[in-house]
């Protein structure tokens, strides 16, 4: 008997392929095939209404008359008031400025992207130096010669974002001191860090943009005067230092103890201990957490209108209730969620970036 | 004998720790002097006064929804006391059982004695002194007090139904998520990504003035089968009016609950003796269904059905939700639901394939190698990320400010700019969320310390 080669046999056509990929992902077993069904049916019904309004039946042209005729999306609106909603009411001859403030941060992105710039120090210099460029172009100073543009013209985007920014920048630094207080072990300093902590992570943000609005002028002496955009940056860099404290506590507790200690057996002091070995260890950890706490940010600076802000959000209703383009909020509407969603969408995918990058640096 | 080397007090670590500790509490006491004297000018330049007097004057502003307010007389210290001496008893319980080796939860009869301490007879002495609990509303001549505790009340309500309503979504979307079928989990991916990447007011708002205002008129309304009426008015559904069996029936049903427990305890050790799990679905179903029907039928019915029905410009009858607080339930749902998903989805997927795969092997049945091995392990992953959700939806009910709906904040907000007493009132909210917030994560806190993994 003589041992016969059978030739290899393709598998059914119905199991490999498109075929086979449809046939297992959607179709079988029956319960499948139904859920398909049923999310299919969900697609459809969102989706259809959506694009005949979005895409079909809009007016994509620029007459604002039209607007109350169509019964599709009138984009005319988004077109014509694009940069308000990037702006707010600031003056339309000093738009430029804010522009540049937005050019010298994505040209320090753009520059921080090009590996060889990554660690130069002069980088790090013009990173430190940004902020103060970026206030001068939009806010102006008296002394330099650039005419004040005061912060009741600032809104829209522009505000959003400077709002997050700055709770951040601030924050920060903040954050870092209150992990540390709560990791101290000394207990006046410890309990002065967690009662701090512990009171705003307990109560919500809108108490704290009150209390920053209406408590803080009260507080401080007769005749200080504390513009309302500068009260809410108080009221916001406040309410992240304790959430962001508790992620570097996190990344504090997460080292080694062979760390501290072997910093500890070489002698050092607290200051030196905690600057040059556990802080650049410990805030590198921490990085992706931190970057979903500013979606945070900037996701609840939506809630600067209700203490009579004009950010991202209530440039909607600012902008929707001017009789030329009354009542088109659904259109204004998706202008802001997409903004919203493309800034806060690509922020979490580039935390997930890093923390992939992290698990296989190690 | 060795010298001891002479440290400068200035170099000494307990004197340097007593000093920085004795400078910052200094600080912060002058920071504090500061700060109260300053109050104290600013509110006498505005002529406002201080202290809590304000809140029993009359609030005159309308309320837009209004839930009843328990009052509770003498009597009802009885039922403090009983519950107070239920919980100390069995805590002494506990303590005698832990001398002999023994925990609560080993015997039915020590589970039983604890149910009868903190649940039957407390509710038993709340039974027979009911007279002593009256309800209030709030009108328009109450006192602010009165306002706030109606705006806490529906803050408790949005919370609990939100809690409820977003675990449920996001445990759908996570199975979604985790579904074999691609359009099912693509669909779901992308519901997660849509909800949690756009601010919560935002969608308030859109649920607010974009959906609900689309709605039809009272008389247009969206009628399904004559029980639910959808318009821009808000949505109406049936209501249940209590009749005099009413309590009898819910305590029948919470003893029918409380009784489950011993039929799925006695269903595991049967499992564990013999191999065959006990019945579960037989016995359950009959008192599920036997206790509340029997005392149906000697009380009478415990609740009548009451439809809403279109009269003249509105609904008459049956319960009315307000658009303000449909508009704010879904969106903070729908908000919640997104976040909750995620971490249910990653608390199942925290369990690794080897402990499937081992129940498996061992010839557990599909539903045991849930319900025994995947689901007590992901619990522990998933359960405190699960409570700061809770928290965040308490927290963030205060948004209700934005659509008007009228919780502790806006009533507040309405309060104070009345009355000027803006130190009062927000300590007022501070304190109630902190308590709400403490409250919540202790009993968390409880539960996690109880199915914590016991390594050695």
């Amino acid at each position: 008997m003589s041992f016969q080669v059978i030739e290899d046999r393709h598998p059914p056509v119905t199991k490999t392929g498109v075929l086979g990929w449809i046939r297992s992902n959607l179709l079988f077993p029956w319960y499948n095939f139904v859920l398909t069904l049923v999310s299919s049916w969900i697609i459809w019904s969102i989706g259809k209404p959506f694009i005949q309004w979005a895409v079909i039946d809009a007016y994509f042209g620029t007459k604002s008359e039209v607007c109350s005729t169509t019964s599709g999306a009138c984009w005319a609106f988004i077109r014509d008031m694009w940069p308000v909603f990037m702006v707010g009411v600031y003056p339309e001859d000093l738009r430029w400025r804010p522009l540049i403030g937005l050019v010298i941060v994505l040209a320090l992105v753009a520059l921080t992207c090009i590996k060889q710039f990554r660690s130069t120090r002069w980088l790090r210099f013009l990173w430190l130096l940004s902020p103060v460029a970026v206030f001068l172009s939009i806010g102006g100073s008296e002394t330099l010669g650039i005419e004040v543009v005061s912060t009741d013209y600032w809104g829209g985007l522009m505000l959003t974002l400077v709002l997050s920014a700055v709770a951040m920048i601030f924050a920060f630094p903040l954050s870092v001191l209150l992990a540390l207080g709560r990791t101290s072990n000394l207990p006046v300093i410890r309990a002065t860090c967690v009662a701090w902590i512990e009171l705003i992570r307990g109560v919500p943000l809108i108490t704290i943009l009150f209390m920053a609005s209406v408590v803080l002028p009260l507080f401080l002496p007769a005749g200080t005067e504390l513009d309302k955009v500068l009260r809410a940056m108080v009221g916001i860099t406040m309410f992240f230092s304790a959430y962001l404290a508790e992620n570097i506590r996190g990344g504090l507790q997460g080292l080694e103890a062979g760390q501290y200690e072997a910093a500890d057996a070489l002698g050092m002091s607290y200051w030196q201990k905690t600057l040059l070995i556990i802080l650049p260890q410990a805030l590198r950890i921490v990085i992706p957490p931190m970057v979903n706490n500013f979606i945070g940010i900037l996701k609840d600076t939506s809630l600067v209108g209700i203490v009579g802000l004009v950010d991202l959000l209530q440039i909607a209703f600012a902008t929707t209730s001017s009789p030329e383009w009354f009542g088109l909020l659904e259109e204004a509407y998706v202008f802001i969620a997409f903004w919203y969603w493309v800034l806060c969408y690509s922020l979490s995918r580039y935390s997930q970036h890093l923390e992939n990058k992290m698990d296989t640096g190690r | 004998m060795m010298e001891k080397p002479k440290v400068p007090l200035w170099r000494n670590p307990t004197v340097r720790a007593r000093f920085y500790q004795f400078a910052m509490l200094a600080g912060l006491i002058a920071l504090a002097i500061n700060v109260y004297q300053n109050t104290l000018e600013n509110l006498a330049k505005r002529g406002i006064g201080s202290g809590f007097g304000f809140l029993a004057n009359e609030a005159g502003f309308r309320i837009g929804e209004i839930s009843t307010l328990p009052v509770f007389k003498g009597g009802f210290l009885w039922f403090l006391a009983a519950l107070f001496f239920g919980l100390v008893a069995s805590k002494a319980l506990a303590n005698w059982l832990k001398q002999k080796h023994e925990k609560i939860g080993d015997k039915d009869r020590w589970i039983l004695a604890i149910i009868a301490l903190t649940v039957v007879i407390p509710l038993l002495v709340l039974y027979l002194g009911r007279d002593t609990v009256e309800t209030v509303q709030y009108t328009e001549s109450s006192s602010y007090t009165m306002a706030l505790m109606t705006g806490f009340a529906n803050t408790i309500k949005v919370t609990i139904i939100g809690c409820i309503l977003s675990t449920f979504l996001g445990l759908f979307v996570a199975l979604g998520r985790l579904s074999p079928n691609w359009l099912i989990s693509k669909l779901c991916k992308w519901y997660v990504e849509v909800n949690r990447n756009l601010p919560v007011l935002m969608q308030l708002f859109f649920w607010y003035f974009i959906v609900i205002q689309q709605l039809p008129n009272v008389r247009q309304s969206v009628n399904i089968g004559d029980w639910l009426f959808l318009n821009k008015r808000g949505l109406y559904l049936p209501s249940f009016i209590p009749q005099e069996s009413a309590l009898a029936f819910c305590i029948a049903v919470a003893v029918a609950l409380f009784s489950l427990v011993f039929i799925w305890r006695r269903s595991k050790r049967v499992l564990e003796t013999t191999g065959e799990p006990g019945k579960v679905l037989i016995p359950s179903l009959a008192v599920l269904i036997g206790l509340p029907g029997l005392v149906w039928l000697v009380g009478g019915t415990p609740f009548a059905l009451e439809m809403p029905v279109l009269k003249g410009f509105n609904f008459r009858g049956g319960t009315g939700l307000t658009p303000e607080f449909t508009a704010l339930v879904i969106g903070l749902t729908v908000y919640v639901s997104a976040f909750n998903a995620e971490i249910i989805r990653s608390g199942i997927q925290s369990v690794s394939k080897g402990q499937r795969e081992a129940a498996r092997a061992l010839g557990l049945k599909e539903r045991h190698v849930m319900r025994l091995v995947i689901l007590p392990q992901a619990m522990r992953v998933i359960m405190p990320p699960m409570t700061s959700e809770y928290l965040a939806i308490a927290k963030s009910s205060s948004l209700a400010v934005g659509v008007g709906y009228p919780e502790l904040v806006s009533i507040g907000g309405t309060i104070l700019n009345q009355s000027g007493q803006s130190v009062e009132i927000v300590g007022i909210w501070m304190a109630v969320y902190l308590s709400i917030s403490l409250l919540i994560s202790a009993g968390m806190n409880w539960y996690n310390a109880r199915i914590k993994l016991v390594e050695r």
